[in-house]
């Protein structure tokens, strides 16, 4: 990679589906083969994305880097670049800078019982942390894996989810709102209703990792701080408007802090600490 | 610190070999206010003008630059055949703006476009005598003791220049012969006396002292939505602030579609897109959250950040902002004034 921090790097873009109507997962690798599999990360960074001529945005990272060589996204298609994304196919090139952020202290979560709770979008960068813990799956206590969609067809990366229920090393809890199917056969409820699941925490032992909607923080962290965990413990990864990604261009700002060097993963005491946060 | 003085009368001498080194640019009268012009025509320099409409951050940061250019899919970055510069005329409390954006743009995360405009631009400070808007006294960046390369300091018929860096010693070399090395004890007696005396010049003066502090304590004061109220949300205070960084980026392509440049245009956290995230959400919708943005960010988290306000003092906030929200009104009213 260049020195030059604002110069993108060519990926091309080796698989794409769609994860639900207008999320589409997208799989890329640096043209160099070299520096793809040099390419490291941690779970909570993100990525800056463009194509020449349209524009630049922040993506947050849904791959582990515990599996090297490929970087993948989940990317809602909701405005000018995403519209552009949504059009390119297999082969074809884009520009990608990063990752940036500070990512969730894993180092942190070592013999930790992790418990990650998820809405709707917010799969795309707990999924890299959940595949993070699975594939070093020695090093952490007990998983707990919480996630909760408006409907099914709304649920990212359903079917890898539903095969993780298998498992016998994972608490995989799913959950809908609504079923317009008739064939769910999982929870029902919004995502708050799963934590009755949660019996036996050891709080102080024990990290919470929480993505969703804006909406979901304040009843999921009431629940949250009903088992006892400690603030500093309750760790969140948030979105802000973003065009450099290394604390310059100011659109991340809130208060004293740059939510791309800084963040994008907060505390609860942060988010109490700093006001504005969510 | 290299100390050396320079007759009044050969400034312009001086400038004009500085033509040798690179573009020389200097305080020059635009109707009944001043801009950092183009010396093309050394009769145009006006070393009377106070504060400049744009800080001389415009050469460092400029207003609408390209970062690099695409073809396809390679990238060339645009920081080769940059001209080198002369910045004449640069006050005290500018300079200390410039050594804030020194520290933000090339302490975490170096910007390879702001260091080699900073690299190329040489900056020649120059002494002033405040108006009613000046209250760099306050802020303590009345003086600057490094972060330029010459500094000249008026005392009637010469000026004292200071030597602020290697490059600066290059441009004194460039015509050595004009300069007296021998500095008199009543050379520096002149100068004790000038400071002394211009030190009482300022006749605005605000106490800072626990701005962050009295920023917190006022987080959900009615005073933001009473100046989100007045706010035209005009973005001026950020233009003329010496100290605002931020920027927006915006890709231009060529109609053929292939080729194209990303550039970096000025920005301003007043402007209601600022944190307007795809999908529609905006993070400060009203403006009152934007005004309190922007003096948290001046008075409270550069403190937080880098140990001091970026507040220089310059008044330009004062001279521009058409409904009156400035460093001396917000401060007064978060005090409980007005």
């Amino acid at each position: 990679m260049s020195d030059n921090i604002y110069l993108p790097e060519p990926m091309r873009i080796v698989r794409r589906y769609d994860l639900t109507e207008d999320v589409r997962f997208f799989q890329v690798r640096p043209v160099d083969m070299e520096r793809a599999l040099k390419l490291s990360y941690l779970p909570g960074q993100f990525m800056m994305v463009s194509i020449a001529g349209v524009g630049e945005a922040p993506f947050s990272i849904s791959s582990t880097p515990s599996r090297p060589g490929l970087i993948e996204f989940g990317i809602r298609k909701v405005g000018v670049l995403t519209e552009q994304l949504f059009k390119l196919k297999e082969n074809e090139i884009i520009g990608v800078r990063g990752p940036f952020g500070n990512g969730f202290p894993v180092d942190k979560f070592k013999n930790k019982d992790i418990i990650i709770v998820v809405g709707g979008l917010g799969a795309v960068p707990l999924r890299s942390l959940l595949l993070y813990c699975l594939d070093n799956r020695d090093q952490f206590g007990k998983i707990y894996f919480l996630y909760g969609a408006r409907r099914p067809a709304e649920m990212l990366f359903r079917r890898e989810f539903l095969e993780l229920k298998q498992r016998d090393d994972l608490y995989c809890y799913l959950t809908v709102d609504k079923d317009d199917t008739g064939r769910w056969t999982e929870n029902i409820g919004v995502v708050t209703t799963l934590f009755k699941k949660l019996t036996n925490i050891d709080p102080e032992n024990t990290y919470v990792t929480v993505c969703g909607p804006p909406v979901m923080y304040k009843f999921v962290i009431d629940e949250i701080i009903k088992l006892g965990i400690p603030k500093h413990q309750i760790l969140m990864t948030l979105e802000r408007r973003m065009h450099c990604g290394v604390g310059k261009c100011g659109h991340c700002v809130i208060g004293s802090i740059y939510t791309c060097i800084d963040g994008p993963v907060f505390s609860y005491w942060d988010v109490i600490h700093m006001k504005d946060l969510i | 610190m290299k100390v050396l003085k320079l007759k009044k009368h050969y400034l312009k001498d001086y400038l004009n070999v500085l033509r040798n080194w690179g573009e020389v640019y200097g305080p020059v009268k635009q109707e009944d206010k001043y801009i950092y012009g183009l010396l093309d025509d050394l009769d145009k320099l006006d070393t009377r003008m106070l504060r400049t409409i744009l800080p001389a951050k415009k050469f460092l940061v400029p207003p609408r630059f390209s970062t690099f250019t695409f073809k396809d899919h390679s990238y060339e970055p645009e920081l080769n055949n940059l001209p080198n510069r002369v910045v004449f005329g640069v006050h005290p409390c500018e300079i200390h703006g410039i050594v804030i954006l020194d520290k933000f743009f090339l302490e975490r995360f170096p910007d390879p476009y702001y260091g080699e405009r900073r690299r190329r631009t040489a900056i020649l400070g120059l002494s002033c005598v405040p108006d009613d808007k000046c209250f760099a006294k306050s802020t303590n960046t009345h003086f600057a003791e490094f972060g330029f390369d010459l500094a000249f300091n008026d005392l009637d018929d010469f000026y004292l220049v200071w030597v602020g860096s290697s490059l600066g010693d290059d441009l004194i070399r460039l015509k050595l012969e004009l300069f007296d090395e021998e500095i008199k004890q009543s050379d520096l007696q002149k100068y004790m006396e000038w400071r002394a005396w211009r030190d009482t010049q300022y006749k605005l003066n605000l106490d800072l002292t626990a701005m962050p502090d009295i920023m917190e304590l006022n987080y959900e004061s009615p005073l933001w939505e009473k100046l989100g109220d007045k706010c035209l949300a005009c973005g001026a205070c950020s233009m003329v602030c010496p100290t605002c960084p931020c920027y927006n980026v915006q890709d231009q392509i060529r109609p053929n579609k292939t080729e194209g440049k990303r550039e970096r245009l000025w920005d301003s956290c007043m402007y209601k897109q600022f944190a307007l995230v795809a999908g529609g959400h905006n993070f400060r919708e009203k403006r009152s959250q934007r005004v309190r943005l922007w003096y948290t960010h001046k008075l409270k988290a550069f403190i937080t950040e880098f140990g001091k306000a970026a507040c220089v003092g310059c008044g330009r906030c004062i001279d521009t902002c058409p409904v009156e929200i400035n460093v001396k009104t917000v401060v007064s009213e978060l005090k409980g004034g007005k």
